[in-house]
């Protein structure tokens, strides 16, 4: 069995609770272990780097001085969570210095961090570390007729690991492929959702929301899968607050990804936190998973 | 020491090259004095040691002082040795009884202390002194010259090579690896700025090659070895079987007009256009005769077809036709193997193989090509459609760290090519996103005007992506240029119907290779590496192997061209002087002291030292060697010397470095 420390991050506790459930379910499917991270802090999310970028650093680096007791890879579902660690882990081992210091803030809680902790987001492991016959084979309910645009967002593929596609990559169309379902072209799977920009600059933001609606729709998807909980609350969230901002009339699905491998794994919806959204999914999503009972 | 040498020190100002910084009398008076028990018996400065006086004055010392050894202190042995040596040459002395010391690549131009400058100018002639003693006197190699030549590449570059070598007499064999000569030019319409056709002045040139009788046009072949040295290489080529006669056929073409299997031809139509499974790339070919792919041919694959046979009127198809294994002599290779185009897939936010509309240079070079695919009609993918905008983008994998750091030279005239191409067979709006412009050659800048005159519009910045995903009003079925005008400083969305991709040049895939087949090496970007990037520019570090054109960097044509007359030029000259004198600087193995490891044969990147199994000792061939010393330093048995470095030479030179040749100076060094 294949396990890993998982770092759920603030977002799965709350807001984003079906990506949480729906990741140890489809996980166990595939003999996988999610093992907490114990003591877990925040990563600092978007802002605290522009406070105080050495204490981001040291907040970072606690988790990942705690995850390499465990010896084992860290996992963390949130875009924004698997960034900054994975930069932390990167920057610590090329500044010595900053090493150094970010070490000496963490003796105060009894840790260190030796640079040995692999970092990974969630899709990773679906589209590295399980091969796509691995998935296929656990499929019970293909998701049939049902297009998807895949939604990567800008954080998972940076920084850009070594000779990784980041400007066109195609691991999560894989994934959707292995599950039955049909991948759409979605041209701005990379563009960023806005992240934070809604509490900034609220016009700006529902723009950049509005556009990846409207290329979804364009590309006759009938569901958005997002990988981050930040992406998913920006397009889904907010959709109302773009169809008065810009007359538009958008009454679109986005779920997690692992809520639709789940879907097609067969495992009951309530399970995987579907229910909980605020653009119901179409009932024919429900069905295709469903088609084969 | 048995018989004490008579050695004259002779320290240069190099105007204030060294002067400036280096205390010069002192350094001479210095070694008069203290480098008399050495032998120094005369120690001079001069403004200029260089000039035709200050040689006069070694030659003079030489022969009223009977200087046995000569040192001369002043700039690097890179540049000068040659004339020193040449000078003691002069005045009966051995030239390689004369050692050159820097004193301004290694003291003047690299300190500021000049204190400390004129001390360190000291120990090193008293290491020069040191070393000189044991210097023994050496005589060149002379091998002959083979007077043929190999030229390695049919394109532009190798043509001109072939043609001025052959024309002065001499017999050349061009081999090519497609089935016809031309090159890449061949594929292309015009030339830039002149607008030539590219054919019109190409073909003259190919059929010339075609019916020269000095030249043996090997196509279709490709190098299988080389074997030998400077002046005698053996040479085997692959000549890969046509399934043609070339005697009997009369390359009239009805084979390949009934030949019922069309294929795409990638390579010289770049995807654009097809082929059939028997055929010449195009109509202008040399030679004539065709050739049957047979991977596609219905023949090779299902056994029955034979269509071309059937018609044939002169039975020239031979289906059982092999390989042809063919071994020349040459004295002097030329290699001029080009290069390959950037892949544009590799860009994936360009979107070249996933949006139909973004074409690349070699693509459009066929569109626009009248002999091409459309007939010379500018379209769109669906091959009726004009388009009405059309974006060209520079710099594709070129000055772009994550691709090729250099500038590939040719993108920014190509692509103002291709502006004014579309502008006057379409008339459409045409926009220029250049990260600079270069046009550095004759009548370029002034084209680059030209262009502006006709309204194209250039965007300076670097296209961030291409795209399908339209917005905004006007944008429907268009793709989508995103721009930073970093003039204005504002983003800019361009909708075009046609975006260009001036993709930029890069080392054959292969390049590696070929040089290490060749014994010589490639440049980090993969370009083969000249002998030197200002003054020798077509010859390589090993004697007889010369590049041209592409090879060495990308270049345009003009450039290839005199790279191909540079290089035939440099081996007129060689094969005029029948032999070849080779510097003496060589290593050899003492065959009772080798143990016949072999570690030396792998080690030498010239392949100079072969293994005689029956004696079982490795032996290095004289003139293949350049004296490098790499299998000096590995031999564990010690059993391979190098003449001009020997142990007894670099440990007194350190010893004089570290002035333990000088009794004053001993006794105040603590033991």
């Amino acid at each position: 069995m294949k396990e890993y420390a998982y770092f759920p991050g603030c977002s799965l506790e709350k807001m984003a609770v079906s990506y949480h459930l729906s990741a140890l379910e489809t996980t166990k499917k595939l003999g996988i272990k999610l093992k907490e991270l114990e003591d877990w802090n925040c990563c600092g999310a978007t802002t605290y780097f522009y406070i105080d970028e050495l204490l981001a650093y040291t907040l970072c680096a606690r988790n990942l001085a705690i995850a390499e007791k465990t010896g084992l890879d860290v996992v963390a579902p949130c875009s924004a969570c698997y960034k900054n660690m994975y930069f932390t882990a990167a920057h610590l081992k090329k500044d010595a210095d900053l090493a150094e210091h970010v070490n000496f803030a963490l003796e105060e809680d009894n840790l260190q961090y030796n640079g040995n902790v692999n970092i990974k987001h969630l899709i990773e492991v679906f589209a590295q570390d399980v091969s796509a016959e691995e998935i296929k084979s656990k499929v019970t309910r293909p998701l049939e007729g049902i297009r998807v645009a895949p939604y990567y967002g800008c954080q998972i593929v940076r920084p850009q690991k070594e000779k990784e596609d980041v400007e066109q990559p195609q691991f999560f169309e894989g994934i959707l492929s292995a599950i039955g379902a049909t991948p759409v072209n979605y041209p701005l799977k990379m563009r960023c959702c806005g992240g934070s920009l809604i509490i900034s600059s609220r016009t700006a933001a529902l723009a950049m929301v509005r556009n990846l609606l409207q290329s979804a729709v364009d590309s006759q998807a009938t569901v958005i899968a997002t990988a981050c909980p930040m992406c998913q609350v920006n397009l889904e969230c907010y959709q109302q607050q773009v169809n008065q901002e810009f007359g538009t009339n958008f009454s679109f699905p986005v779920l997690y990804f692992t809520q639709l491998i789940g879907l097609a794994f067969g495992i009951p919806p309530k399970k995987l936190g579907i229910g909980k959204e605020f653009v119901s999914i179409a009932p024919s999503l429900l069905r295709a998973g469903q088609s084969k009972d | 020491m048995e018989k004490k040498e008579k050695i004259g020190v002779y320290v240069c100002h190099c105007g204030t090259n060294i002067a400036g910084v280096v205390n010069v009398g002192e350094v001479s008076t210095w070694a008069a004095e203290n480098l008399k028990d050495q032998g120094v018996v005369v120690s001079r400065d001069y403004k200029f040691m260089c000039s035709s006086l200050g040689q006069e004055l070694i030659q003079k010392d030489i022969k009223e002082y009977g200087l046995t050894r000569v040192v001369v202190a002043a700039c690097s042995p890179h540049l000068h040795e040659a004339t020193f040596r040449n000078a003691c040459k002069g005045a009966d002395l051995n030239p390689y009884l004369c050692e050159l010391v820097s004193i301004r690549e290694q003291a003047s131009w690299v300190h500021t202390d000049k204190v400390a400058a004129t001390e360190k100018s000291k120990a090193l002639i008293s290491g020069g002194v040191s070393r000189v003693v044991y210097n023994e006197p050496l005589e060149p190699l002379y091998v002959p010259i083979h007077p043929a030549t190999l030229v390695v590449g049919g394109g532009i570059s190798g043509i001109q090579a072939a043609l001025e070598i052959a024309d002065a007499g001499y017999r050349v064999y061009l081999v090519e690896r497609e089935p016809s000569i031309g090159g890449h030019m061949a594929q292309f319409d015009k030339t830039f700025p002149t607008l030539d056709c590219s054919a019109c002045i190409l073909t003259p040139r190919m059929v010339q090659v075609g019916s020269h009788p000095n030249i043996t046009l090997l196509t279709y072949s490709e190098i299988e070895k080389v074997e030998g040295y400077v002046g005698n290489f053996t040479v085997s080529i692959r000549k890969r079987a046509r399934s043609v006669d070339e005697a009997t056929c009369t390359g009239c073409g009805i084979c390949w007009e009934k030949c019922p299997k069309k294929v795409v031809d990638n390579v010289f139509e770049a995807g654009m256009g097809n082929r059939k499974a028997i055929y010449v790339p195009f109509p202008q070919a040399v030679p004539k005769y065709p050739v049957i792919d047979r991977e596609n041919c219905t023949f090779y694959i299902k056994g029955t077809c034979k269509a071309c046979e059937k018609f044939c009127p002169t039975e020239a198809i031979n289906f059982a036709q092999e390989d042809e294994i063919i071994n020349v002599e040459v004295g002097n290779v030329i290699l001029a193997t080009g290069y390959d185009p950037f892949d544009a897939r590799r860009i994936t936010q360009y979107g070249y193989g996933r949006l139909a509309n973004v074409f690349t240079s070699l693509e459009f070079e066929r569109l626009s090509n009248a002999a091409g695919p459309t007939g010379g009609n500018i379209v769109l993918r669906d091959g009726k459609t004009v388009p009405k905008v059309v974006g060209i983008v520079h710099c594709v994998g070129s000055r772009d760290k994550n691709y090729n750091e250099y500038c590939s030279a040719i993108c920014c005239m190509q692509s103002l090519k291709f502006a004014h191409l579309v502008h006057e067979r379409t008339g459409a709006e045409i926009y220029n996103f250049y990260i600079d412009i270069r046009a550095p050659g004759k009548g370029y800048e002034e084209f680059y005007h030209r262009l502006l005159d006709e309204g194209t519009h250039f965007v300076r910045g670097k296209v961030a992506e291409i795209s399908d995903a339209v917005r905004l009003p006007g944008e429907e079925g268009k793709l989508i240029i995103q721009v930073e005008d970093t003039l204005t400083g504002n983003q800019l969305r361009v909708p075009v119907d046609m975006a260009i991709l001036s993709a930029g040049l890069e080392p054959r895939r292969d390049a590696k290779a070929v040089a290490k087949q060749f014994g010589i090496s490639c440049s980090a970007d993969g370009w083969l590496i000249e002998r030197h990037p200002k003054l020798d520019p077509v010859a390589t570090v090993t004697e007889g192997i010369y590049i041209a054109g592409c090879v060495q960097g990308p270049k345009d044509i003009p450039a290839s061209v005199a790279q191909g007359a540079a290089a035939a030029a440099r081996i007129l000259g060689k094969i005029m002087q029948k032999e070849i004198a080779l510097e003496p600087i060589r290593a050899s193995i003492k065959e009772e002291q080798c143990s016949g490891c072999r570690i030396c044969n792998n080690v030498c990147p010239f392949n100079a030292i072969l293994f005689h199994e029956d004696k079982m000792v490795s032996e290095v061939n004289p003139a293949l060697c350049q004296g490098c010393g790499t299998c000096v330093a590995a031999c564990p048995a010690g059993a391979i010397s190098g003449t001009g470095f020997s142990n007894q030479q670099i440990l007194s030179q350190i010893e004089g470095l570290m002035l333990l040749n000088i009794k004053s100076h001993k006794e105040t060094v603590p033991a």
